[in-house]
């Protein structure tokens, strides 16, 4: 197992209180998986990823554990996380593309980021120069400013300086939203090779976009008002989701193909609750279409299967 | 001109707390932060506080501010009211030093208020208009810039045979306010680009209108900060003009009697009481404004508020 | 019938305006009253716009748009504010959309002022519920409410009421529900179908294919500002023959297909900027 996450919990701070962003997870990841992490704006994912490397300081630790490779993850304390960030967890955080400093070359960034880890910038020049021909960059793009490189480009230049120093496990956060259809495509691609080449072990894939996790995810995990409420092989999920949400979410996507004359597909009617005082039972009770009194005030049962599937559901079929 | 497919829901940032929870309208919730910022509430009380003594205080001096009461260079006593002590010529301090702080909050708000007119007109329309018209409006403002406001302040009071407190804050507040327009029409640059703008186009409001209520009211933490400054800088103008001999005639400023006391050689004659009160009133005023500028900018922004 | 003639927008570029790019080169299409027409291409395609050239927020270079045959790209003043009555937008960001400072009503107000100024109050009340009715929002929910106190769904839908409230013939949709989550999308996007079904003509920009797909009569694809396919969405989706419209079919990320190995030719793609001709009864590619 690379990764085994267990009931972790993180809340922010807020003056009327806690809000309970992440708020019990549990699943596992084995080497050499792509998991996906799915859900819709607020529902913890982007938490869940920060909080497994600590990026956020305005994210409180609640509770959990979390064990990479043997070795648990000291997710609580920052600067002892610093030393296994980068190297055994990296991130690609969300908007990672608009954040290199505009005044900066690339290379020198690059030079820049590796000595404040303590890595030899110098030892690793082939390498990096090497990776990033196997995306598909010249590497005089080192000696380009980021205004310079389309969007493309810096998604790609991003995704090799995080996994430089070939972390276990990897963590892209919506590196495919802000992309042309066609760029999506390569930048999705990338990813599978640098798994593929051994470059990362294991990736977690954030996204409300579950069609490009259809594509090279070999897991999907859904998330919803910071629970998880179902994980399973891509598969699987996609074309027999248990959970109500998942079933709701997969059928709301137009497909090309699919017309509104022929086929008018529907939505999920309401919105997620809020987080600062959740209800007891079943988060998404209040939408379900399967809901019972049972649902609304006991948390939902969590019916694990093989392959690590499992579902929180009272409902679901089995 | 071009838009790249947006990144879809944004979800970086931690959940809001949602209205129901916290019923604090904007202004409430801005008065809440405002009270509990120290430097705000420092800033602000010591300007209020300079504020109550420039009102009151030449109501209860008993003697005119350039009246000759024949004490010379009294030290500050209770006899005849002279609080302050008394010049080398036989003048009352405390009389000077209360007029001259009614004038310097006079001029700060004419020169400080006529430089924030300016600077707004000039700054909406270059932001708002933008082209040809925000070039020549930009030309005028690099002109008034760089011109030696200090030779030309000089050339015109000297020309001038009398001159009078509105007529310094008037000079004052129109060549004060390029980096004031400048900042404007960044504000507004960035607004402009805001679809809300385009909204009120395709709802027939006018350019003006546009201007005056969708854009200046969403500014307005941001102007109020910025007449501030205007403010705080005509008060310093105008004490090192009337240090430097071309004060307003008939009267008496913090800023002359600081200059009639170095021309009496008080530093040498040890009479502290005539130099040091407006010296420290004027950086006392400044520097409260600045102080205060700096609270409001974190009562303002929501991000830089500790939480 | 709203026209595009032949449309062409040029901007000047360079240290002293000496240089020009052609944001968007002669491009013609027509919407008919209940009909869709999507707008489909990537960044830099010029979409967004010809979506603003419509609604005049941009001025046109040359090439004329046409609303029943009137020529609009130099109306101004009042005549503007008339043609705004016919025609009117929503944008990608609703939470742009909306002054954050003030409620998120003031927009019907702002239109109450224009528009209906001498309407009763009472008249105006019930035209306001009908438009929140027919988005399928209720008014409880949403009067009084600061923009941030609302979610991006509920926003757009404001937004397309505040249009409703004007009896327009022709919506430019730009974008609306990229920034939506999954789940509240396909209502907006159903709401935009029932609003095709009693007559609205829609320009229904996008960048994604599948929309365009589900909702749209009529599809323009567009690359680096000019036409490249166009006609009955059906035949464009079915039996695309320009190499950039095969090219973003492939790779459209779909929940049950995978995507093709190879990515297609894309050599075929840096031909020439070549005219339209002709494959089809109502569809024309530039090959």
């Amino acid at each position: 197992m690379t990764l085994v996450v267990d009931d972790l919990r993180t809340y922010y701070r807020t003056l009327a209180g806690d809000v309970r962003a992440v708020d019990g997870a549990s699943f596992t990841l084995d080497d050499g998986e792509i998991m996906g992490l799915a859900g819709e704006s607020g529902c913890g994912k982007s938490t869940l990823a920060k909080a497994l490397i600590r990026l956020d300081t305005r994210m409180r630790y609640i509770g959990g554990h979390v064990v990479l490779d043997g070795v648990e993850l000291p997710i609580w304390d920052d600067r002892l996380m610093n030393e296994r960030r980068f190297r055994d967890v990296s991130i690609v955080p969300q908007y990672a593309m608009s954040a290199m400093t505009p005044t900066r070359k690339i290379g020198r960034m690059i030079r820049e980021l590796l000595e404040s880890r303590g890595v030899d910038a110098h030892a690793l020049e082939p390498e990096l120069q090497r990776r990033l021909e196997l995306v598909g960059l010249q590497p005089s793009v080192l000696s380009l400013y980021p205004i310079e490189l389309s969007g493309g480009m810096k998604q790609r230049v991003v995704m090799v300086i995080s996994t430089l120093l070939d972390p276990s496990l990897l963590i892209a956060d919506e590196i495919t939203s802000a992309l042309d259809v066609s760029t999506q495509k390569a930048v999705a691609e990338t990813l599978v090779e640098f798994r593929d080449r051994g470059f990362v072990k294991s990736v977690i894939v954030i996204t409300h976009d579950l069609s490009i996790l259809a594509q090279i995810a070999d897991s999907i995990l859904v998330m919803y008002a910071g629970k998880l409420v179902e994980k399973g092989p891509t598969s699987a999920i996609v074309d027999e989701p248990l959970h109500p949400y998942s079933r709701l979410l997969i059928s709301s996507l137009p497909e090309v193909g699919v017309r509104y004359d022929e086929q008018k597909l529907a939505g999920i009617p309401g919105r997620p609750p809020q987080l600062l005082d959740p209800p007891r039972g079943c988060r998404f009770h209040d939408r379900c279409p399967l809901a019972t009194e049972r649902c609304a005030k006991d948390p939902p049962f969590v019916r694990a299967g093989e392959d690590g599937r499992f579902v929180a559901c009272w409902e679901a079929p089995c | 001109m071009t838009t790249a497919p947006v990144a879809g829901p944004a979800d970086s940032a931690p959940p809001s707390v949602p209205a129901a929870a916290k019923q604090l309208t904007t202004t409430q919730e801005t008065l809440y932060f405002a009270l509990r910022n120290r430097k705000l509430v420092f800033g602000a009380s010591v300007t209020i506080a300079l504020l109550a003594f420039a009102i009151v205080g030449p109501l209860i001096a008993r003697h005119g501010p350039l009246d000759y009461t024949g004490h010379l260079s009294w030290a500050p006593t209770t006899r005849y009211g002279h609080w302050f002590g008394t010049t080398l010529l036989g003048q009352d301090v405390f009389a000077q030093f209360a007029t001259g702080l009614r004038l310097a909050f006079l001029v700060g708000v004419v020169g400080g208020g006529i430089a924030a007119v300016i600077a707004m007109l000039i700054g909406f329309t270059a932001g708002y208009r933008g082209g040809a018209l925000d070039e020549f409006l930009n030309m005028i403002t690099n002109i008034v810039l760089v011109i030696p406001t200090f030779a030309l302040l000089l050339v015109i009071a000297a020309y001038l045979q009398v001159r009078s407190v509105l007529v310094e804050a008037v000079l004052i507040g129109i060549t004060s306010w390029p980096w004031a327009a400048r900042a404007v029409r960044a504000q507004t640059f960035s607004l402009v680009s805001r679809d809300f703008v385009d909204m009120a186009r395709l709802s027939g409001r006018s350019q003006m209108q546009i201007i005056f209520t969708e854009i200046a009211p969403n500014m307005s933490s941001y102007l109020f900060m910025m007449f501030i400054l205007l403010f705080g800088g005509a008060v310093l103008i105008a004490a090192t003009l009337d240090f430097i001999g071309l004060g307003p005639s008939g009267t008496i400023s913090l800023g002359m009697m600081m200059q009639l006391s170095v021309q009496n050689a008080a530093l040498q004659l040890h009479l502290w009481w005539w130099f040091l009160p407006p010296g420290i009133a004027i950086a006392m005023l400044v520097g409260s404004l600045y102080v205060m500028n700096v609270g409001l900018d974190e009562v303002f922004n929501p991000k830089l508020r500790e939480m | 019938m709203l026209t595009l003639r032949d449309v062409s927008k040029t901007y000047r570029v360079g240290a002293f305006g000496g240089g020009s790019l052609r944001a968007i080169d002669e491009v013609s299409f027509d919407v008919h009253p209940g009909e869709v027409v999507s707008l489909i291409g990537e960044s830099g395609s010029g979409k967004t716009t010809i979506g603003r050239m419509i609604l005049r927020l941009i001025s046109v270079s040359s090439g004329r748009i046409e609303l029943d045959a009137t020529d609009i790209s130099t109306l101004h003043g009042d005549n503007l504010t008339a043609y705004y009555r016919r025609v009117q937008g929503v944008f990608q960001d609703p939470f742009s959309s909306f002054n954050p400072i003030f409620k998120a009503d003031r927009v019907f107000r702002m239109m109450r002022d224009t528009y209906h100024r001498n309407l009763p109050a009472d008249e105006w009340h019930a035209r306001l519920e009908n438009a929140l009715q027919d988005v399928a929002l209720n008014p409880r929910d949403v009067l009084g409410k600061y923009p941030h106190q609302l979610s991006g769904g509920q926003l757009q839908r404001l937004l397309v009421a505040r249009a409703l409230l004007l009896d327009i013939e022709y919506l430019v949709a730009d974008e609306i529900i990229s920034m939506l989550d999954a789940s509240t999308r396909i209502d907006v996007l159903n709401l935009l179908g029932d609003l095709k079904q009693r007559g609205l003509g829609i320009v229904f920009i996008t960048h994604d294919l599948s929309l365009g797909n589900y909702i749209s009569d009529a599809t323009v694809i567009l690359r680096r500002g000019s036409i490249v396919e166009m006609g009955e969405t059906a035949k464009v989706f079915g039996d695309p023959r320009h190499p950039y419209t095969r090219m973003l079919l492939a790779a459209v990320p779909q929940l049950h297909t995978k995507w093709a190995a190879d990515d297609g030719d894309a050599a075929a793609l840096e031909n020439g900027a070549t005219a339209l001709v002709e494959v089809d009864a109502g569809h024309l590619a530039a090959i």
